[in-house]
């Protein structure tokens, strides 16, 4: 195991507003990070400084060493709870994007050989995803586990480093969600991905990662609630064999995070 | 029942929508029956047969003063400079909107332009653009552009600036550049959008039209208007009005068939 993601002392602040605080950790390659933690305590912004949609405003995250722009590139895969996929493109059209804007600048189309080729693969991965049956329908007319099926295709199709999931079942009713966990754990473990994953479903967290990260403040002013950030309160590693026995006694008590 | 609740059905609802314009009509025949009756040569409410006559004669015959049939020479020249006007405002709808919408860069630059061009009311500029394009095609077609084009720029590119930025950072995450996402996501998602908006612009397309053919021309069916204006004859003006409007009608039809055929994502149906 190499260390893929690095934070080194990253702080987030807007203003006076402290989002994060004192963030070191590294995550490795293969490893399926689930972040929890009460709303407003930051997860979302940690996702969002490995996406790149933002910069941390102290410290520094590394990719392979290399410090991140604040920017997003095809080395890191994201699914959003909603809006991640476009609504004019067929589930083919959605996962050929990405393909496209590789092999063609100008255009961003491809057309004959190429085409062809990378309509296969694209189709090869809706298949794996098990969406092979519906490869011209918009996503208007998916169910809203088809749409997070199909963000997941668009997204591993472009072999991304790190696949962001963002509160990705969140919308989903429980019986479609259970067929995501599947589908997701199936995927991580075939294609090696390295996910970090945030969650406000608890059980789906520990079920899921072999990590869990949550996410709180270490200290809290009453009379000055923005003054503290967030960090990385208990940090979880978990072996895949004993996880079944699921969420550490000294974990629950203490950090009663809401699964709503 | 709740009268809220009353809903009706298709074949009804059509025939309940008939019934005020039908009432119109008869409202409209029994008052300019009267007036003909006391005043056969009545000029304010002209019958429905003394309309037809006028319109017959205006549609079909050649006019021997220019050659032309009189009603297609008005509606050729009104079309011609409707569709040009509204073209160009729609071409440069579509590139400064979007990129206004897509480029925070070209929002800094060129918003304030663009709002504030957007609150001068068009007619004011109208002497102007007689003053710097005289009075031939260029200055009716520059009001008509001028006129829509601002509320249609500020319309897109509000649209595209507040499509989901989910998009925008997916399309990057995709290896998307700025290009590539204007091109794929930004461009194709405003094109209904700017349909929409043109629908919307043609009324106030035609009041432009009529306006600058009312004030400087010598064809066009707004000059035919306001010409026969002067001599009251309703019974042009009338045929003229409800002509207009069919054609507007008919254009808006066409605009929404095009919409639907060419972005069916757009209109909920799928594919």
């Amino acid at each position: 195991m190499t260390t893929l993601l690095e934070f080194r002392d990253v702080w987030v602040e807007y203003g006076d507003k402290v989002v994060l605080e004192r963030v070191n950790l590294a995550i490795d390659t293969g490893e399926f990070v689930s972040v929890v933690g009460p709303s407003g305590a930051g997860k979302s912004t940690f996702l969002r400084l490995i996406l790149g949609q933002e910069g941390p405003s102290r410290g520094q995250v590394l990719l392979d060493g290399i410090p991140l722009q604040p920017e997003c590139s095809p080395d890191r895969g994201v699914v959003f709870q909603r809006y991640s996929v476009f609504p004019h493109l067929t589930a083919l059209g959605n996962v050929l994007f990405g393909l496209e804007c590789a092999q063609a600048p100008l255009t961003a189309r491809l057309f004959g050989g190429a085409r062809r080729k990378a309509r296969d693969e694209a189709a090869a991965m809706l298949e794996a995803v098990g969406l092979g049956h519906s490869l011209d329908v918009y996503p208007a007319q998916m169910s809203g586990g088809m749409q997070q099926r199909l963000a997941v295709a668009q997204a591993l199709v472009k072999h991304p480093r790190v696949l962001l999931l963002d509160e990705p079942f969140g919308a989903l009713d429980p019986g479609i969600r259970l067929d995501m966990h599947e589908l997701v754990g199936r995927l991580w473990l075939e294609h090696r991905l390295t996910v970090v994953m945030v969650t406000h479903d608890i059980n789906e967290a520990f079920k899921l990662g072999t990590r869990v990260l949550a996410f709180d403040k270490r200290r809290h002013d009453p009379h000055a609630p923005n003054r503290y950030g967030a960090t990385a309160t208990y940090d979880v590693k978990l072996d895949r064999k004993t996880k079944a026995a699921g969420p550490p006694a000294e974990l629950l008590p203490a950090e009663p995070v809401p699964a709503a | 029942m709740r009268l809220v609740n009353i809903k009706p059905a298709r074949g009804p609802r059509v025939l309940i929508g008939m019934v005020p314009i039908a009432i119109a009509l008869v409202i409209y025949a029994v008052f300019s029956a009267a007036r003909a009756e006391a005043n056969p040569n009545d000029k304010v409410l002209p019958t429905f047969l003394a309309m037809a006559q006028a319109a017959w004669r205006l549609f079909t015959q050649v006019d021997p003063r220019t050659g032309e049939v009189t009603a297609w020479a008005d509606t050729t020249a009104s079309l011609w400079r409707l569709g040009i006007g509204v073209g160009i405002a729609t071409v440069s709808t579509l590139i400064i909107g979007i990129a206004l919408g897509v480029v925070p860069l070209v929002r800094a630059a060129l918003g304030p332009l663009v709002t504030v061009i957007a609150v001068i009311p068009p007619i004011a500029v109208l002497p102007i653009l007689f003053i710097a394009l005289g009075l031939g095609e260029a200055s009716k077609i520059a009001l008509i552009a001028i006129g829509i084009a601002p509320y249609m720029i500020r319309d897109l590119a509000g649209y595209v600036s507040g499509l989901p930025s989910e998009q925008f950072l997916k399309a990057q995450t995709l290896g998307a550049s700025t290009w590539q996402l204007t091109l794929r996501v930004a461009l194709p998602q405003a094109l209904p959008r700017l349909i929409d908006s043109l629908r919307l612009s043609m009324g106030p397309a035609w009041v432009f039209l009529i306006s600058a053919e009312a004030i400087a021309s010598d064809v066009g069916l707004g000059y035919r208007i306001f010409l026969v204006r002067r001599y009251l004859s309703m019974d042009i003006i009338l045929p003229y009005v409800a002509w207009i409007s069919l054609l507007a009608i008919l254009t808006d039809w066409v605009l929404l068939m095009i919409s639907r055929k060419a972005f069916p994502w757009a209109h909920g149906d799928g594919r």
